[in-house]
């Protein structure tokens, strides 16, 4: 195990002298990662010394070999693709119901009056509160789990895509009227558009709020997924398992975040503060 | 049109509550002409623009004829950020050979290098000129613009005025500039009205041979005439006294 931990060790130095001879902003980068890092090695050396207990929490080399464990006896994908796929299914129908009611909502009168109270009134409540209840209505198998992260989900873009449509500025749709466009002609060049950058920031509330949403349904009974493989754990006191299941959640919920940031910057590349370059 | 008119509005009355914004008001404009009109704020002459552009409803005891192509330059350019300049000159028109439209009418503007610009990184006077390109891209009979220079700083309004004469030589709609600056009025139009409560209270033929000087005799007694119509010298000379 320690073989391991030092050959990591082993690769990380001679990178060190070419990364120190970049310019000044990549050392701070440097420094930044630094501190970190540092904390790690902290940990390393109290587990080694016998400080922190292997139940308590195991040591970061521990971590390592068992996610290489995991990862080579394909385990750890098995579970992956398991929770991969709640978390897509729940995020398609919560992102598509919240879309769809911000627009029945954002767009006509009638629609607001008919959807939003309702909605208003909802998303007061916490929707993990709702578990119970969805045990009793779905059972314990996959549909609460995707429910409670379509519903997880479905607010954040309800509530931020209903804005932006009410938020667009109406000089600009009188301007879109002045010079020809129809109701449809100024939903699709002036309502939309200018609502897309209020709608972006709710779809990253929403992954946020799914991957929470996962956390807390793959508590429910479930023989696979990442919850399930820190849950078994936790009845083998294997901290390191439960370490690496944490650490796939924090990526996956990075991961998620770096899709729609990037999908960010083409969608709105005409925002000020993003022209640049 | 059979008559000699290009825009004629009779007994136009506009309330908001119980405030009288226009008043049973009477207007007609030759056809290729270039009006301006002032008026203090409040005066309804906003009213009565966002009335001819289509922007407010027309009562239903009032009269209004307008050509087909109506367009309009406000105050602010009013571009959508999201679409680059060209896609902004060619909102809403239809048909075939669009872009090189938009590209002609942007070149007009001297602009043709920023056809692929986002309107964040244009300056003031940038922006507007994609917005006179976009009002003039749709070769309009009717131009109106809605105090199209008060956001700009002095020298490019200058550079606008001229623009804006130029386009309207070449192209030739009936333009009708709404405006509280008196020398913009003098320097731009053939006819000044002033609107005051909601009624023209002052119809003056500009007879001054352009290009015109602010140094000309007749621009100072016009203009003074215009600010007495307005009511500023009046007050002015109160204050002083």
């Amino acid at each position: 195990m320690s073989e391991h931990a030092l050959g990591a060790r082993d690769t990380l130095a001679p990178s060190t002298p070419v990364r120190a001879r970049l310019p000044r902003p990549d050392l701070s980068r440097l420094r930044r990662f630094a501190s970190p890092l540092v904390l790690v090695l902290l940990w390393q050396a109290a587990s080694m010394a016998g400080l922190i207990s292997p139940r308590t929490l195991a040591a970061p080399s521990t971590i390592l070999v068992t996610a290489w464990e995991l990862l080579v006896t394909g385990e750890l994908p098995r579970h992956l693709l398991v929770s991969l796929g709640r978390v897509a299914s729940g995020l398609a129908i919560g992102v598509t119901t919240g879309i769809a009611l911000a627009l029945v909502a954002g767009l006509s009168r009638l629609g607001e009056e008919v959807v939003d109270a309702p909605m208003q009134m909802l998303r007061t409540l916490p929707f993990l509160a709702l578990v119970p209840l969805f045990i009793l209505w779905f059972g314990i198998g996959e549909t609460p789990k995707i429910a409670l992260v379509a519903l997880g989900s479905a607010f954040p873009v309800y509530l931020t895509l209903f804005a932006g449509i009410r938020g667009v500025d109406p000089k600009l749709a009188e301007a879109g009227r002045v010079f020809g466009l129809d109701r449809m002609g100024l939903i699709r060049h002036v309502v939309l558009p200018g609502a897309l950058p209020s709608g972006l920031v709710g779809l990253r509330y929403a992954l946020g709020s799914a991957w929470l949403s996962l956390v807390i349904a793959e508590q429910i009974n479930a023989t696979a997924g990442i919850g399930f493989l820190i849950n078994d754990a936790r009845d083998f006191l294997r901290t390191d398992v439960i370490v690496v299941g944490l650490l796939v959640y924090a990526l996956l919920g990075l991961g998620a975040d770096a899709l729609v940031r990037a999908f960010e910057r083409r969608a709105l590349a005409w925002r000020p503060n993003l022209i640049k370059g | 049109m059979t008559d000699n008119r290009a825009v004629s509005v009779r007994g136009l009355t506009r309330r908001f509550g119980s405030n009288t914004v226009l008043h049973g008001l009477d207007l007609d404009l030759q056809p290729g002409s270039f009006t301006a009109l002032l008026g203090r704020s409040g005066s309804g002459k906003t009213t009565l623009l966002r009335t001819l552009a289509g922007l407010d409803p027309v009562p239903e005891d009032a009269e209004i004829r307008l050509p087909e192509a109506v367009a309009a330059v406000f105050q602010e350019p009013r571009l959508l950020p999201w679409k680059r300049v060209w896609n902004n000159v060619a909102l809403g028109l239809s048909g075939r050979e669009v872009k090189p439209r938009a590209e002609r009418a942007l070149s007009e503007v001297g602009l043709a290098r920023h056809r692929d610009a986002w309107p964040a990184t244009l300056s003031g006077g940038e922006a507007q000129r994609v917005a006179l390109a976009r009002a003039l891209v749709r070769e309009p009979r009717l131009l109106l613009l809605d105090e199209p220079f008060a956001a700009l700083d002095a020298l490019t309004r200058i550079r606008m005025h001229a623009l804006v004469l130029d386009l309207w030589r070449a192209h030739g709609p009936t333009t009708l500039i709404v405006t509280h600056d008196v020398d913009e009025a003098v320097l731009l139009a053939d006819r000044v009205l002033v609107l005051d409560a909601g009624r023209i209270a002052a119809d003056i033929p500009v007879e001054i041979p352009r290009p015109r000087s602010h140094g000309d005799a007749r621009f100072v007694a016009l203009r003074r005439r215009l600010l007495a119509e307005l009511g500023v010298e009046a007050e002015v000379i109160r204050e002083a006294a």
